[in-house]
């Protein structure tokens, strides 16, 4: 099917890569239907709104940044996504890119979770406080580089 | 909107499994205790609004510019499960 993106313009996607963010995201409720596609940098992917061609979101594994990431989110959110294999859940963090480059995050407590098998996504709130909406990439990676 | 008067140590009920106490008031600052059902979501409304705006931010940062070079290169992490 051909989609409108923002970071590609018309493209041609496969239909398994629409997912159905019931829910919306939070501040966006009104947008339902999504796209997952890769990003040119490896490693990081967009979540391209197919409502409305202007919003997408770019998005890193939180695994990548910090290996010690635990999902820990309410189980009525997780059982949302009707998955049967646990294998079929991707958990994604929403990158934010300010004026200032070196202060680009990633938000680690509103993380992304989609079964890729339903083809069915949600925003969840971290329960664990460890978790914050900017994590600022550099410095996590100078840390882990550290450890 | 409801509005009910409460002293220390009274509670609300909610619906037939939610009960909302006051704990303990130190100035302006109140602790509420609360029971609910684990599969009942409780949030500080800060926390909601702070995803809400750090979207909109993500969104907006998304659109102004192209990304290219931007993006810092990640090291893979050891469990990687966001192959598509």
């Amino acid at each position: 099917m051909n989609i409108d993106s923002k970071a590609y313009g018309p493209i041609e996607i496969n239909e398994r890569q629409v997912i159905d963010f019931r829910s919306g995201i939070f501040g966006f409720s009104d947008l339902h239907d999504y796209a997952l596609l890769d990003a040119v940098q490896p490693g990081f992917y967009w979540l391209q709104s197919l409502d409305d061609p202007e919003i997408a979101f770019i998005m890193l594994n939180p695994y990548d940044l910090r290996p010690d990431y635990v999902l820990e989110i309410p189980d009525e959110d997780l059982a949302s996504l009707e998955y049967d294999d646990p294998d079929d859940i991707l958990v994604f963090a929403i990158v934010t890119i300010p004026e200032d480059e070196a202060q680009i995050s990633a938000n680690l407590q509103g993380p992304i979770v989609i079964n890729r098998a339903a083809q069915l996504g949600r925003q969840s709130i971290s329960l664990d406080p460890r978790w914050k909406t900017k994590h600022i990439i550099l410095e996590e990676l100078a840390e882990a580089g550290s450890r | 909107m409801l509005i009910l008067a409460r002293r220390l140590n009274e509670t609300i009920v909610i619906g037939d499994t939610i009960r909302v106490s006051v704990v303990d008031i130190k100035g302006d600052q109140i602790k509420l205790g609360i029971e609910a059902p684990s599969n009942v979501k409780v949030y500080r409304q800060e926390v909601y609004d702070a995803i809400q705006e750090e979207n909109r931010e993500a969104a907006r940062s998304a659109a102004t510019r192209p990304i290219g070079g931007a993006l810092p290169s990640l090291k893979r992490g050891t469990k990687d499960d966001s192959e598509t």
